[in-house]
């Protein structure tokens, strides 16, 4: 595997019941950058994602991340290693906090989590790096705000904070940022460029400005399989990705 | 805006301390109302045996069925290890918690990665393996189960055939109990517990090796419970088959309906109130059981959060 390639799946499968939602992906992603995976929907972009975080376990297939091959690892020790998924639906903690949520994430590399003998108390000197996620990602106002109460996009950026507060190696970004108003997609994409700086970012993303303004580089997948890859201007061009996805009202 | 929620959990915990010294209160002086004793030892067993059960099902959303089978348990090591082995109360009563516990880790480990019905199916088999074994097995007393047990001497001096002397010590470890429970869902693995049950695959992937959580309360519940069957079978100097029966594992089920899932104090006041039913309607005979069945049918069409949750949400302060 080459230095730069943080994550690498070959022939990665999984069939439901015989039908194939992810056929043969042989995926690399370099690392540092950011890396959209497209295509219409149905195209076996969040399967993917399950199978890299063993939401999911691949039909067939190997995946390696940093060199080691993860394939059969659990999902929680997917995530202590570094590789840390959002979910297409968000996915916050509704009846905590917004700093209780942050603080979760917190809470698992900075300890205490096994220990039920101690006050909760102990968890406020999680308190000031917790708040300087939830700035980053304009939520400042709303710390003590429970989750469920947020409106969709601001669920969205806590999602993101919570993610962020594991300080990942590589993060997988299901759908960032859909269903949110043009103001928030810019505050999102802009934080989304802000935290790939030292990192790694793999996102499906169906908002082309976003996927043109951010990627380094771009997988299509359609029905399953890889349909093309390359930068914007390259697959942006191939006639059969403007067929089969952009030609489709996308565009 | 930050110094709104130090304020709200303020108000939180002062209402609560309000009602955990009406608890204390009412223990310490129940006897000088005229309630028996024993009745109000009883209270105070199943009360932890129902609080231990809320740790589960409140706070991870885990239903086990066979809840039974940690009390029971507890109780027959406890009277055997008093009875047989001469242990002293304290002692006993670690051993009976402790055969609790490591029941509780076998059983955890059998069924924590099941999910929902199925994971109260096994629990439900595990705690009907277990009543078979206290029926056959030699040193339970079958029928009879295991009589005259020696209340003995805590730690030697104290000596517990003496009422009141019990009384004091069913308190201590009630409140001991309560306590621990208290500070287990409010303390930093609580809230991780709290996080698996609102979002387990959201706790998965911030890294948290949910069954491992999960088996951890589990255990921790099973050994609270034998805490309470132990010290339950040293009031009534007594360990006997109802104890290890499914209809128990049923019976906590509805104290902390009646009481309130997920409240700190409603499975104290269930408790009470199922006993007393138990104990004050004992002379309708088989009619408890259908007044009993009411009441739990009423608590689920008409009051869903149980007495102390209806009460929480009328004072607007979780309870
Ligand atoms: N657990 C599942 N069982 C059966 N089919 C599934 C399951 N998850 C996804 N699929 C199917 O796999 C295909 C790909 O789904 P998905 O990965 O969610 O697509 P995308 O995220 O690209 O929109 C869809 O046809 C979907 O119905
Ligand atoms: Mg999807």
């Amino acid at each position: 595997m080459a230095d730069d390639t943080i994550l690498e799946t070959r022939g990665l499968t999984k069939e439901f019941k015989g039908f194939v939602a992810v056929k043969d992906v042989s995926l690399k992603v370099r690392k540092g950058s950011i890396h959209a995976l497209i295509g219409p929907n149905g195209a076996g972009k969040t399967t993917c994602f399950n199978l890299l975080t063993h939401f999911l376990t691949p039909t067939r297939g190997q995946i390696f991340y940093k060199g080691q091959e993860i394939t059969g690892s659990s999902p929680s020790a997917i995530a202590q290693m570094g590789l840390v998924r959002s979910f297409q639906i968000s996915a916050v903690f509704p009846h905590l906090t917004v700093l209780e949520n942050v603080r979760i994430a917190l809470q698992r590399k900075r300890g205490h989590s096994f220990d039920f003998w101690r006050s909760e108390r102990v968890l406020s000197e999680l308190n000031e790096e917790a708040r300087r996620l939830i700035d980053a990602v304009g939520l400042a106002e709303f710390e003590n705000t429970v989750a469920v109460e947020l409106a969709y996009g601001r669920k969205r950026a806590l999602e993101i904070a919570t993610t962020l507060a594991l300080d990942p190696e590589m993060m997988l970004l299901d759908e960032p940022t859909a269903g949110m108003t043009h103001a928030d997609v810019e505050r999102i994409s802009t934080l989304v460029k802000r935290v790939a700086a030292n990192r790694t970012v793999l996102m499906v993303e169906h908002n082309l400005s976003v996927v043109s303004t951010l990627s380094d580089r771009i997988t299509v997948l359609q029905r399953g399989e890889i349909l093309a890859e390359g930068d914007y201007n390259t697959v942006s061009k191939d006639p059969r990705v403007v067929e089969a996805y952009l030609g489709a009202g996308h565009a | 805006m930050s110094a709104v929620l130090p304020t709200v959990k303020s108000a939180e915990v002062g209402a609560q301390r309000i009602v955990f010294g009406v608890m204390v209160a009412f223990f310490l002086i129940g006897p000088a109302l005229g309630m028996y004793p024993v009745f109000l030892m009883k209270v105070m067993c199943f009360a932890l045996f129902a609080a231990a059960f809320n740790l589960l099902i409140g706070f991870v959303g885990l239903l086990s069925f066979g809840h039974a089978m940690f009390l029971g348990t507890a109780g027959y090591v406890c009277a055997h290890a008093a009875k047989v082995w001469g242990f002293t109360p304290e002692l006993a009563i670690v051993a009976g918690a402790a055969a609790a516990g490591l029941l509780g880790l076998i059983a955890g480990l059998l069924a924590i990665r099941r999910q929902g019905i199925y994971f109260a199916m096994i629990t439900l088999a595990l705690a009907q393996m277990i009543f078979f074994f206290c029926l056959q097995a030699p040193f339970t007393g079958g029928e009879d189960g295991i009589q005259a047990v020696p209340r003995g001497k805590l730690l030697g001096v104290l000596d517990l055939s003496d009422v009141w002397n019990m009384y004091g010590t069913v308190l201590i470890i009630f409140l001991a109990g309560f306590l621990l429970i208290y500070r287990t869902v409010h303390s930093p693995f609580g809230q991780v517990l709290k996080a698996i049950r609102e979002n387990e695959p959201r706790a998965t992937s911030l890294g948290y090796n949910t069954n491992r959580y999960k088996l951890m309360a589990f255990v921790l519940s099973a050994t609270l419970s034998g805490v309470a069957g132990a010290t339950n079978a040293l009031v009534f100097q007594l360990a006997a088959l109802n104890s290890v029966h499914w209809s128990m594992s049923g019976e906590v089920v509805l104290m902390n309906l009646v009481g309130g899932l997920g409240t700190i104090f409603g499975p104290v006041v269930g408790a009470f109130v199922v006993l007393a039913m138990e104990n004050y309607l004992a002379t309708l005979g088989f009619w408890v059981t259908i007044v009993q069945g009411a009441i739990f049918v009423l608590c689920v069409l008409a009051f869903r959060r149980g007495i102390i949750g209806e009460l929480g949400r009328l004072i607007r302060k979780p309870l």
